[in-house]
C-alpha cells in the first residue's frame, strides 16, 4: 500500500493557492460527460453533491435516508469554528491551524489543517448567503462564543441547533441542483459495495431499502461521504443509523483505514437509564461553564444530593485541576469521571453518572439568569430523565461521540484506492487523536464546498474513464457477493436478534476499547471478538425476506460489518502503544495521570491494510513532520 | 408498568392493514416511546415475527425522521415533542395504547409506520433554497440582518419535515411546513429576491402532489413538535396574492 500524502511544496499559507493553480481542469463543456457518484448526503455529502452539480458535473447522490435532509448532521448542536477574527480578539487563520494541530495531539498532518483553517473563512459566507440563521447580536451582526476551551470566540451558533441550520442550508442547495437536472437523487439505498475496475473506483453496489433490489451503478469516480462509526460501541450520542458499512467494504476493496482507535468520548451525556436503552443524548458542553462537578466522598454513599454536606462532597476537577477546574478538556473529563464511577461513587438509581450541579450558579446569579443561558437544555434533561435540574442536580456520564479515524485520504482527500474518496468524519484527516470542539462541521463543509469540487476535476481532467457498465464482470461480481451475504444472513434463522449482538460487541468495546485501554484488555478484545463473530453467523435471527423493506435485514448487515471492523480497531489501539489525545494507554501515563506520548516512534498516522476477515491487518505508516507548530506536551494543571 | 399496545400493521402499500394488539408487561416509566417499539420488536422476533417497522434515527427530536399517531394524537400526548421523545411516565400503567402511522393520501404507507414524505423534498425542489453558487458569497458581514428578523427566520427554520402538520390537519393540507420554509428565507435579506416565485412554486407543488387547502383549522400548529405558528401561512398567502396580482412566476409573463 502506498501512501503518498501529495502534500504540495511551498509555505503552509501557499499550499492550497499554489496547488488550486497546479491542478488540471476539466472544461466547462465537458463536465456534464463525467459521472460522480457521491453516498451520504450529511454536511460533507450534501455540500459537496451540492457544489459538484453546480460546475457541471453528472452527479448521483445516495443516501439509505427518506431524504437528504435527515443525515446525522442534523442533529450537532454546539456550532462551527471560523477564524473570522469577527470579534478582534487576537483570532487568525494561523491560531485556528496551530489550535487544532496541538489540540489533535500532533497526530495530523500540518498541511490539512492549515487548509481547513483557510476555508473556515469561506464557509460562513456560503452558509449566510443561503440563510443560515447565525445568531446575531442587536446590531445585525454575526455573534461568536468560545467553546470546548478555545482562547478565542471563534465559533458561530444558531441557538442549539448549528447542525441542522447548516444541513438546511445544505440540502437547499442539493435540492436547488436536483431541480436543475445537475444531481440525481437516490433516497432510501444503502451502498453496499465499492466497484473497482483495473485498479480504479468505478461504481457502487446498493441495495434499495424498499424494494430491496440490489444493483450497481457505474461512474467516473466515487465519493463516500457515509459519517463515523461510534455506534461500534452499540450506545453513543450518534443517530441509531449512523454505521461503518460504506468505509469498511471499501477497505475490504483495497482502501487504508487510518488510526481507527482514535475515537472521541464526550464528558457530558445523560447516562443510560436501563438495559433497554437504544441510545444516549449529549447535554451540551457549554453546561460546564456554570455547572460544579462533584460526586460524594464516601463510595456507595446513597443519601439524596441535597442532604450531602459540602464538605462530604468531592468536586474533583477543582480540586484536581484548580486553573482549569470544571472546563478540563473533553478527554481528561471523561477519564475522571470514568474513575469515580469505576471507584464506586457513582450517582444516579443505577450508579452510573456524576452530578453536574447548577445550586451555586443559581445562588449566584439567579434562577432567571441560569435560565436565560441554559434554559433549553435543562427541559431537555427534565423532559428525559423527568427530574427538574433546577432542583436536583443533573447527571452525566461519558458517552462515544465522535470518531477521527477514517479512511486514509491524500491532500486531494483520495484513499489508496484511485477514484475513490473520501470525505467528513468518513475520512481521517484534520483532527489527529483528538478533535476540537466545533471542528467537525467546519471540516465536512471544507471539504464538502470547497475541496472535493476542485480535486476531483484534478483526477477526472485525465479524461472520461467510460467503457463500463453494469455488465461488467467486476460489477456483477459485486452484486452476486452482496446478494449472498445478504442471503446468507437471511439463512442463519437463529434464536438472538441482530441488536443483541450488537449490544453485546458495544460493552465489549466499550470495556476493552473505549475511554481507556491496555494491553492486556486490548489482547483479550482480538480473541472474544472472532468468538463472537462466530456465534453471529450462527445464531443471530433475521426475520423476514429480501424483497421488502426490512429494517432487520438492514441492521444485520451493519453489524456484521462492526463485527468485522472492531478487530481492526483493537490492532490498533494496542499497536499505538503510545497515548495521544483521545487514544489513553494506562501503560503511557505521566506522573500527573495525563496521556504521554511518544513521538519518536509514532508520530504517524497507521493505516491498515485489510487481509481477510479475521487475519490480522498490515499496518502502515505515514510519518508525520511538524514544520509550523512545535512539538509540546498538553499541561492543564 | 403493564400496557396494552395496538399496532398498525400493512405489509405495503396494497396491503389493507389491521392493528396488531401487543400486551406488555415489564415497562420502566423512563423508557422512551421508541424504546418501548424496540422492546416490543425484541419480543416479536423471538418469536419468529416480523417486527413493526418504523422510522427513527437520531431519537433526540430533530432530525423529524420518527413520527406516528399515538391514540390519535401526532406525536402523542406531551406538548412540543417528536415521538422520539416521549417517555413512558406520561403514560399510566394499564392504559391502552393506538399506535398508527401518518394518514394523508400525499404520504402514502409504505409497511407499517413508515410513509413515504419525498413530497416535502419535491416542495422544497420548487424553490426553497436561495441561488447562490459555492464561493460567489459576499463576506458573511456585508449585509448586517437585524437581530428581530434573524430570530424570526430561525423560529421557522427550526421545522424539522416530520410531516405531523399533515397527519394532524383534516384536509392533510402541508400549508405550515412550506409556509415555514417560505417566511425562513423572506425574514432574510438575502431572500428577498427570489421571494415571490418561490412563494409560487412552492405552493404550486405543494397542491400538485396532493395535499389539501388550508381551511385556518390550526390543528397543525397544535400538532407541531417545533412550536411553528400557522402566522406564517397568512405570510405565505400575502406573498401569493401578490405575486398573483403583479404576474411574477406565472409562465409568460414575460418578467416585465
Ligand atoms: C449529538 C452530536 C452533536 C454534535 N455537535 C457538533 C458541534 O456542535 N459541532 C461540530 O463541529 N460537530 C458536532 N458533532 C459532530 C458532527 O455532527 C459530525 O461529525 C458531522 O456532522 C458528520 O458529518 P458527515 O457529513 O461527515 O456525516 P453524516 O452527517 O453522518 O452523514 C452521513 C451520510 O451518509 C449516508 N450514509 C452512510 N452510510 C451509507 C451507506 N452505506 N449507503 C448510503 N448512504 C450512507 C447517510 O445516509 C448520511 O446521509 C456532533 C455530533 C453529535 C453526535
Ligand atoms: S411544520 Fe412542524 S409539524 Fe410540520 S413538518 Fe415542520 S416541524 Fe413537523
Ligand atoms: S428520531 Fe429523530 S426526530 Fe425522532
Amino acid at each position: 500500500m502506498e501512501l503518498d500524502a501529495k502534500i504540495p511544496s511551498g509555505p503552509i499559507e501557499k499550499k492550497w493557492e499554489k496547488h488550486q493553480f497546479d491542478m488540471k481542469l476539466v472544461n466547462p463543456a465537458n463536465k456534464r460527460k463525467y459521472k460522480v457518484i457521491m453516498v451520504g448526503t450529511g454536511l460533507a455529502g450534501g455540500s459537496a453533491a451540492a457544489t459538484m452539480g453546480e460546475l457541471g458535473y453528472d452527479v448521483h447522490c445516495f443516501t439509505f435516508h427518506d431524504s437528504p435532509r435527515r443525515a446525522h448532521s442534523i442533529a450537532a448542536q454546539g456550532g462551527i469554528n471560523a477564524a473570522k477574527n469577527y470579534q478582534g480578539d487576537g483570532d487568525s487563520i494561523y491560531r485556528l491551524f496551530y489550535d487544532t494541530v496541538k489540540g489533535g495531539d500532533f497526530r495530523s498532518r500540518e498541511a490539512n489543517v492549515y487548509r481547513l483553517a483557510e476555508l473556515s473563512l469561506n464557509i460562513i459566507d456560503q452558509a449566510v448567503a443561503q440563510g443560515v440563521p447565525f445568531a446575531r447580536e442587536y446590531g445585525g451582526l454575526l455573534a461568536n462564543r468560545s467553546f470546548g476551551g478555545a482562547q478565542v470566540s471563534r465559533t458561530f451558533y444558531a441557538r442549539g441547533q448549528t447542525g441542522q441550520q447548516l444541513l438546511l442550508g445544505c440540502y437547499q442547495a442539493l435540492e436547488r441542483q436536483v431541480a436543475e437536472g445537475t444531481v440525481t437523487m437516490y433516497n432510501r439505498h444503502e451502498m453496499l459495495d465499492v466497484i473497482v475496475i483495473d485498479g480504479r473506483a468505478r461504481g457502487i453496489v446498493t441495495r434499495h431499502l424498499v424494494t430491496g433490489k440490489i444493483e450497481a451503478h457505474m461512474a467516473d469516480a466515487v465519493i463516500l461521504g457515509t459519517g463515523g462509526y461510534s455506534n461500534v460501541f452499540f450506545l453513543s450520542t450518534n443517530a441509531k443509523g449512523c454505521n461503518v458499512t460504506a468505509t469498511w467494504r471499501a477497505t475490504k476493496r483495497g482502501a487504508g483505514f487510518a488510526n481507527p482507535c482514535f475515537t472521541q468520548i464526550h464528558p457530558t451525556c445523560i447516562p443510560q437509564s436501563g438495559e433497554y436503552q437504544s441510545k444516549l443524548t449529549l447535554m451540551s458542553e457549554s453546561l460546564r461553564n456554570d455547572g460544579r462537578i462533584w460526586v460524594p466522598k464516601k463510595a456507595g454513599d446513597d443519601r439524596p444530593p441535597h442532604q450531602i454536606p459540602d464538605s462530604e462532597r468531592d468536586y474533583y476537577l477543582e480540586r484536581l485541576y484548580p486553573a482549569f477546574g470544571n472546563l478540563t478538556p473533553r478527554d481528561i473529563a471523561s477519564r475522571r469521571a470514568k474513575e469515580m464511577v469505576d471507584a464506586g461513587h457513582g450517582v444516579g438509581p443505577r450508579k452510573n453518572g456524576v452530578y453536574l450541579d447548577f445550586r451555586d450558579a443559581i445562588e449566584r446569579m439567579g434562577k432567571d439568569a441560569v435560565s436565560e443561558r441554559y434554559g433549553n437544555l435543562f427541559q431537555m434533561y427534565a423532559k428525559i430523565t423527568g427530574e427538574d435540574p433546577y432542583e436536583v442536580p443533573m447527571r452525566i456520564y461519558p458517552a462515544p461521540h465522535y470518531t477521527m479515524g477514517g479512511l486514509w485520504v491524500d491532500y486531494n482527500l483520495m484513499t489508496t484506492v484511485p477514484g475513490l474518496f473520501a470525505i467528513g468524519e468518513a475520512n481521517f484527516s484534520d483532527h489527529g487523536a483528538n478533535r476540537l470542539g466545533a471542528s467537525a462541521l467546519m471540516q465536512g463543509l471544507a471539504d464538502g464546498y470547497f475541496v472535493i469540487p476542485l480535486t476531483i476535476g484534478n483526477y477526472l481532467a485525465d479524461g472520461p474513464q467510460g467503457g463500463v457498465d453494469g455488465n461488467h464482470p467486476a460489477a456483477r461480481d459485486a452484486v452476486r457477493e452482496v446478494t449472498e451475504m445478504q442471503e446468507r444472513l437471511l439463512a442463519v434463522n437463529g434464536n438472538r436478534s441482530v441488536d443483541s449482538f450488537h449490544m453485546e460487541l458495544g460493552r465489549l468495546m466499550w470495556n476493552h476499547c473505549g475511554m481507556s485501554r491496555n494491553e492486556a484488555d486490548l489482547k483479550e478484545a482480538l480473541e472474544k471478538i472472532p468468538e463472537l463473530r462466530q456465534r453471529y453467523w450462527r445464531e443471530v435471527r433475521v426475520p423476514g425476506s429480501g424483497a421488502d423493506l426490512n429494517q432487520s435485514l438492514e441492521k444485520a448487515g451493519r453489524v456484521a460489518d462492526f463485527l468485522e471492523f472492531a478487530e481492526m480497531m483493537c490492532w490498533d489501539a494496542l499497536t499505538r502503544d503510545e497515548s495521544c489525545g483521545a487514544h489513553y494507554r494506562e501503560e503511557h501515563t505521566t506522573e500527573e495521570g495525563e496521556a504521554r506520548r511518544d513521538d519518536e516512534n509514532f508520530a504517524h498516522g497507521a493505516v491498515w491494510e485489510f487481509r481477510g476477515a479475521g487475519e490480522e491487518p498490515v499496518r502502515h505508516r505515514e510519518e508525520l513532520t511538524f514544520e509550523y507548530v512545535p512539538l509540546s506536551q498538553r499541561s492543564y494543571k | 408498568m403493564k400496557l396494552t399496545l395496538h399496532v398498525w400493521r400493512q405489509s405495503g402499500p396494497r396491503d389493507e392493514g389491521r392493528f396488531e394488539t401487543h400486551r406488555m408487561d415489564d415497562v420502566s416509566p423512563s423508557m422512551s416511546f421508541l424504546d418501548l417499539l424496540d422492546m416490543v420488536n425484541e419480543t416479536i422476533t423471538l418469536e419468529g415475527g416480523e417486527p413493526i417497522a418504523f422510522e427513527h434515527d437520531c431519537r433526540e427530536g430533530i432530525c423529524g425522521s420518527c413520527g406516528m399517531m399515538v391514540n390519535g394524537v401526532a406525536h402523542g400526548p406531551d406538548d412540543l415533542i417528536t415521538a422520539c421523545q416521549l417517555h413512558m411516565r406520561s403514560f399510566e400503567d394499564g392504559d391502552e395504547i393506538w399506535i398508527e402511522p401518518w394518514r394523508a393520501d400525499a404520504f402514502p404507507v409504505m409497511k407499517d409506520l413508515v410513509v413515504d414524505r419525498s413530497a416535502f423534498d419535491r416542495i422544497v425542489e420548487a424553490g426553497g433554497y436561495i441561488s447562490v453558487r459555492t464561493g460567489s458569497a459576499p463576506d458573511a458581514h456585508a449585509v448586517p440582518v437585524p437581530k428581530p428578523d434573524a430570530d424570526r427566520a430561525f423560529d421557522a427554520a427550526a421545522c424539522i419535515g416530520c410531516g405531523a402538520c399533515v397527519a394532524a390537519c383534516p384536509n392533510a393540507s402541508a400549508m405550515l411546513f412550506t409556509a415555514a420554509k417560505a417566511a425562513h428565507l423572506s425574514y432574510l435579506p438575502q431572500g428577498q429576491t427570489e421571494r415571490l416565485e418561490r412563494a409560487m412554486g412552492m405552493v404550486a407543488t405543494h397542491d400538485e402532489e396532493g395535499f389539501g387547502n388550508c381551511t385556518n383549522h390550526g390543528a397543525c400548529q397544535v400538532a407541531c413538535p417545533k412550536g411553528i405558528s400557522v402566522d406564517y401561512i397568512a405570510r405565505l398567502n400575502r406573498d401569493l396574492m401578490k405575486a398573483t396580482l403583479t404576474g411574477v412566476g406565472m409562465e409568460g409573463s414575460g418578467g416585465d
